[in-house]
Formats: C-alpha cells, sequence, structure tokens
C-alpha cells in the first residue's frame, strides 16, 4: 500500500520504513519554533519544573518575538526579556522585530521534508514548503526541546486536487475560506490538508503559505503541498536545499478527495464569530466597519500590500475609519518601500506599522472597543478576538480589505 | 486515574475556541489562579464565578478550536472542573489538555441529552450515567493515560526519561 505525504514524512522522522495513519510513531524533529505568546511560560516550566534541566539540540530552536514587538507594558517587556535572555545563555537563534514568526520561518528556515513543531497553531503554514509543520502547546514544545523528540498520531490525508488558475480580482484567501467553508471549521481535525494538481503550479509560494497557514481553522493537523519549481525557486532565492522531497505515492489512501476547479472560486468573507461562516463578499455590502487591517502571517506579504496599495492608490481611507497596515517581516517591510507602496497607504490616509501580529491577536495594537467592527486579513475571527467581547470581526482577502476601508463598509475591489 | 465521579454539568455549545476560554487580554496575567474569573468571559461573564471545583463540562463539537495557548486548559484545570465531555475536541487543545492532566472525554450523544445544572455520573474509561440512561465511553490510548496518570506530560517526563529524577 502505497503512502501519503504526511506519513512518509513521520516516518522519516521517526526513522522507520514505513507507517500509516492512526499509528503513533516517536519522532525526531527537525526544527522546533517558539514565539513571545507562550515561550515565557516553557522557561518558567524549564526552569523550576523540571531538575537538571538541559536542551537535546538548541541549534534546532528558532525563537521569534512577534506577538507584542515593540512591548506595549512592563509585563510583556519582562516577558520578551525573559525570553531574549534565555536564549543568548543557551544559543538559541532569536529573532526580535524582524516578522511574523511564520513569515520568519518560510523566509529563513523551512526546509521540504522537515517535520516542525511551532508553539504556534498556524505553524501549519510550512506545508508551502513541502514540510510538515504543526502547532503544539508549550509543554509538548518542552518535552521536544528537551528531549529533541515527541509522538504523533500519524494523520488521515484529505487530498484537494486543484485545476484552473484563479480569476482576476480573487485570492489565495477567498481559495482557502471557500474551502474552509466546505468542509467546516472541524472538518480536517486530527487530519493532514494535501494539495496538489496543476492548479498548484499556478499558485505564487504568497499565495500557498495564505493557503495552508489558515487550515488550522478547519481544525487539521498539517497542511501540504507538493514541491514544485515555485517551490524550488524560493528556496534557491533564500538560499537553502531541500531535506527531501516526498510526494503521495498514487496508491496512497486518502481519506476524502475533493477537485476544486480554481476558476469557479469568488470574493469570500467569513462573518463573525466563525471562520466557516462564509458567504461570498458581495453578500456583506454595506456592513459599516470602524477599522481595516491589512497583514498578519496570512497575507501580510509583498504580494498583499501589492493588491492593497493598487486598489487604494490616489484614494483615501474613508473618513473615521482606522485602517492598520503591517507588514509581515523586516524583508517584506524593506520591499514595500522600495517599491513605493507604503507611500501609497500613507498619503491615503493608513497606519503603517512595524511588522508583527499587530490586531490580528487582539492584543500588541489596533485592538476594537464594544459594538465596533474590524474587516481583517488576519487570520480569525472569534467572539473577542481582537478585542471587545462584543465587537465583530469579518475576515476577507487583501483586496477587499482594503476596497472596504476605501468605502467605508464592506465592498469588493471592483466597486471603489 | 481516579474512580468515579458525580459532577455537576454546565453546558456549554459548539466551537468553544480558545478565545472564549480565555481572551488574549488576560494571557499576560502572572498565573493562571489570576486568570480564573475571565474564563468564558466574552460568552458567559458570570460563569468562572459560579463553577465550583469538581463541576464537569459538557459541550458540542469541536471544542477548544483555534490557538495553541496552554493556558485554556489551564484555566479550565484550575477552575477545578473534573472533565470535560464533547462531541469532539480540536487537536492541539486535545493534546493540551492531556498535557495538563485535565480529563476529555468524547462522546456523541450526551450533549443533545443534558440541562445545565443536573448531575452525571463518570466512570473514566467506561461510562458516564445521567438521567437514567448510560453513555459508554472509549478508553484513551496507552500513551495518552500513561500521561494523564501521571498528572501531565512534564511528570510523565520525569518518570519515563528520569529527567529531574
Amino acid at each position: 500500500m502505497g503512502m501519503t505525504m504526511a506519513e512518509k514524512i513521520i516516518a522519516c522522522a521517526a526513522g522507520v520504513e514505513t507507517t500509516k495513519a492512526g499509528d503513533i510513531e516517536t519522532v525526531t524533529l527537525d526544527k522546533m519554533m517558539s514565539n513571545d505568546g507562550t515561550t515565557h511560560l516553557t522557561i518558567d516550566m524549564y526552569n523550576n519544573k523540571i531538575k537538571n534541566p538541559r536542551i537535546a539540540d538548541p541549534d534546532k530552536l528558532i525563537w521569534i518575538v512577534d506577538h507584542n514587538i515593540p512591548a506595549d507594558s512592563p509585563k510583556t517587556a519582562a516577558s520578551h526579556k525573559k525570553m531574549r535572555d534565555f536564549a543568548k545563555e543557551h544559543g538559541i537563534t532569536f529573532y526580535e522585530g524582524e516578522g511574523v514568526c511564520h513569515q520568519v520561518m518560510m523566509e529563513n528556515h523551512v526546509r521540504p521534508g522537515e517535520l516542525i513543531f511551532g508553539a504556534d497553531s498556524h505553524t501549519c503554514a510550512y506545508g508551502a514548503l513541502g514540510a510538515f509543520g504543526t502547532g503544539v502547546g508549550c509543554t509538548d514544545y518542552l518535552y521536544a526541546m528537551v528531549t529533541g523528540t515527541s509522538w504523533l498520531l500519524v494523520p488521515e490525508t484529505i487530498r484537494f486536487n486543484l485545476t484552473g488558475k484563479l480569476p482576476e480580482g480573487v485570492y489565495a484567501r477567498d481559495l482557502i475560506l471557500t474551502i474552509i467553508g466546505k468542509i467546516s471549521a472541524n472538518g480536517a481535525n486530527y487530519k493532514a490538508m494535501e494539495f496538489a494538481g496543476e492548479g498548484l503550479h499556478t499558485l505564487s509560494m504568497a499565495d500557498r503559505i495564505a493557503v495552508c497557514n489558515l487550515c488550522v481553522e478547519a481544525g487539521a493537523k498539517t497542511a501540504l503541498m507538493e514541491v514544485d519549481d515555485i517551490a524550488m525557486d524560493y528556496l534557491k532565492e533564500h538560499g537553502r536545499e531541500p531535506k527531501a522531497i516526498f510526494k503521495s505515492d498514487d496508491d496512497a489512501v486518502f481519506s476524502e478527495v475533493y477537485d476544486i476547479d480554481l476558476s469557479t472560486i469568488e470574493p469570500i468573507v467569513a462573518k463573525p464569530h466563525f471562520v466557516d461562516n462564509v458567504v461570498k463578499a458581495s453578500e456583506c455590502s454595506g456592513v459599516k466597519i470602524d477599522e481595516a487591517f491589512l497583514g498578519s502571517c496570512n497575507n501580510g506579504r509583498i504580494e498583499d500590500l501589492r493588491v492593497g496599495a493598487a486598489v487604494i492608490k490616489g484614494k483615501k481611507v474613508a473618513p473615521k475609519v482606522r485602517f492598520l497596515v503591517v507588514p509581515a517581516s523586516r524583508s517584506v517591510y524593506k520591499q514595500a518601500m522600495k517599491e513605493g507602496l507604503l507611500d501609497i497607504f500613507m498619503e491615503a490616509g493608513a497606519m503603517v506599522m512595524n511588522p508583527n501580529c499587530s490586531v490580528c491577536w487582539g492584543a500588541c495594537q489596533g485592538v476594537i472597543g464594544e459594538g465596533e467592527t474590524l474587516i481583517s486579513t488576519g487570520t480569525r475571527n472569534f467572539k473577542g478576538r481582537a478585542g471587545h467581547k462584543d465587537s465583530f470581526v469579518y475576515l476577507a482577502s487583501a483586496a477587499t480589505v482594503t476596497a472596504s476601508a476605501i468605502a467605508g463598509e464592506i465592498t469588493t475591489a471592483d466597486r471603489v | 486515574m481516579s474512580d468515579t465521579f458525580t459532577a455537576k454539568i454546565w453546558v456549554l455549545g459548539d466551537d468553544i475556541d480558545t478565545d472564549i476560554i480565555l481572551p488574549t487580554e488576560y494571557l499576560a496575567l502572572k498565573s493562571v489562579e489570576d486568570m480564573k474569573p475571565y474564563a468564558f468571559s466574552p460568552l458567559r461573564p458570570e460563569l468562572a464565578g459560579l463553577i465550583q471545583p469538581g463541576d464537569m463540562i459538557v459541550a458540542g463539537k469541536n471544542f477548544g478550536c483555534g490557538s495553541s495557548r496552554e493556558q485554556a486548559p489551564e484555566v479550565v484545570k484550575a477552575l477545578g472542573i473534573s472533565c470535560v465531555v464533547a462531541k469532539s475536541y480540536a487537536r492541539i487543545f486535545f493534546r493540551n489538555a492531556i498535557n495538563n492532566g485535565l480529563l476529555l472525554i468524547e462522546n456523541a450523544e450526551l450533549y443533545d441529552a443534558v440541562t445545565e445544572g443536573d448531575t452525571a455520573t463518570v466512570t473514566p474509561g467506561e461510562k458516564i450515567e445521567y438521567n437514567g440512561k448510560t453513555y459508554e465511553i472509549a478508553s484513551l490510548p496507552e500513551n495518552l493515560m500513561e500521561i494523564l496518570n501521571a498528572g501531565g506530560l512534564v511528570k510523565a517526563m520525569r518518570k519515563r526519561n528520569g529527567i529531574g529524577e
């Protein structure tokens, strides 16, 4: 019987010939990412809960301050200091202010075939480069950090065969929201979501990261994409080589198979308070907004800023609307400066912030108040996610978010 | 694992996410004890104050979906919740709960039958008795039981790998 991509990566990391969905394997991790959302808890446990602690291999650890950077209170400053000091003492690769963790990982660390733990749910983004990234809590992280290993239940795989090409004005965000709407917020629970087919080759790396990143919102353990020339070019451009390139065998067993024609996808909005609460963007027309957010690990890449800038060039943000533009990394920020995109946003009345997680996680900056409405390229629209418990978050593409910032109400880019 | 126990039921819905269980703004509080009053506050601000140690939560599908914040299962445990019975769990929350010694039980039927404020009798790994009816529940895989019985992953790690002993 053939194996899926997920089974092959786990087998490789477990040092076994074969494995299958439902088996439990002990794996050696290739990398372990943690950010300032929870690393202080990991450090506390490391220092206080285990005697004679040690780190199995400090070279595999990557720590990134992105959730609350720059610090907004003495509490977060103390948490960052704890992380900074520990990283220095133990020789851990450390980033601060360089960007949102998953973007930093994609630009600098992720390699095809790797098995990576991230103490953040959106770690599944790494599948865009054919790596098995999965989110864990800080206790799992601590165990992996100390032993270099962990246990994994080998997931079943849902396969998405992509054909065609996204129409003009339709984006990866619309594609993944459509898929989540179709399979629901727990439709891929415990499973891997694998993307392949000729349609995949029409998606840029930015598109692929956006798709994989959001798979956890369908409950997925990981997302995986076949590695093609586009992925290899990205890797080469960033000076890295693959660990291994895997693809599912022709006779691999999938729990479900979906055929998706990209040319049928339309602009989509996820309404409050669930990511699978999706409708055509046109059905939300006229919903008044107080704030718009373009950024996050999902849509803060240069491609997204180009889309937003093209929509808003020569126009203004609506009165009484705050428009936050947050490049996902320093390199994205610098590129956007070079291309004059930041000038366009600033001229239009947007606030351009430093690379961080921003309002996507309801802290750091841009938090919304009681009764307010945000349209966002962030990852979640849960009740209270972006601030007050009685506030509302709509999720949409960079184009729809920017168009809405101009109109002061939800609308699509072809209407501003 | 503890023996049979009887617990008062609190009922929550489908897709109870980690921002409901503990909103982001309270993550920076110093300890999980400080976070307790804010558990479930976006949905039911009064709930944390009403839960008594030993009570149980019964919920619908996809309990714990969302972020990997471990404060979510920690705060549920700190409130003294004896177990959560849900139709299904999001996987990161599931691991985090087991790693913190919080008992999770998967059952597809109980949620549709229960009334808040009633009590149920739970025999872990075997059954739940409620309103004269018995609901069978599966036992967790061996490696998870080992973690749960040790009181969480850190304690299991001490036993298994001799770290800290």
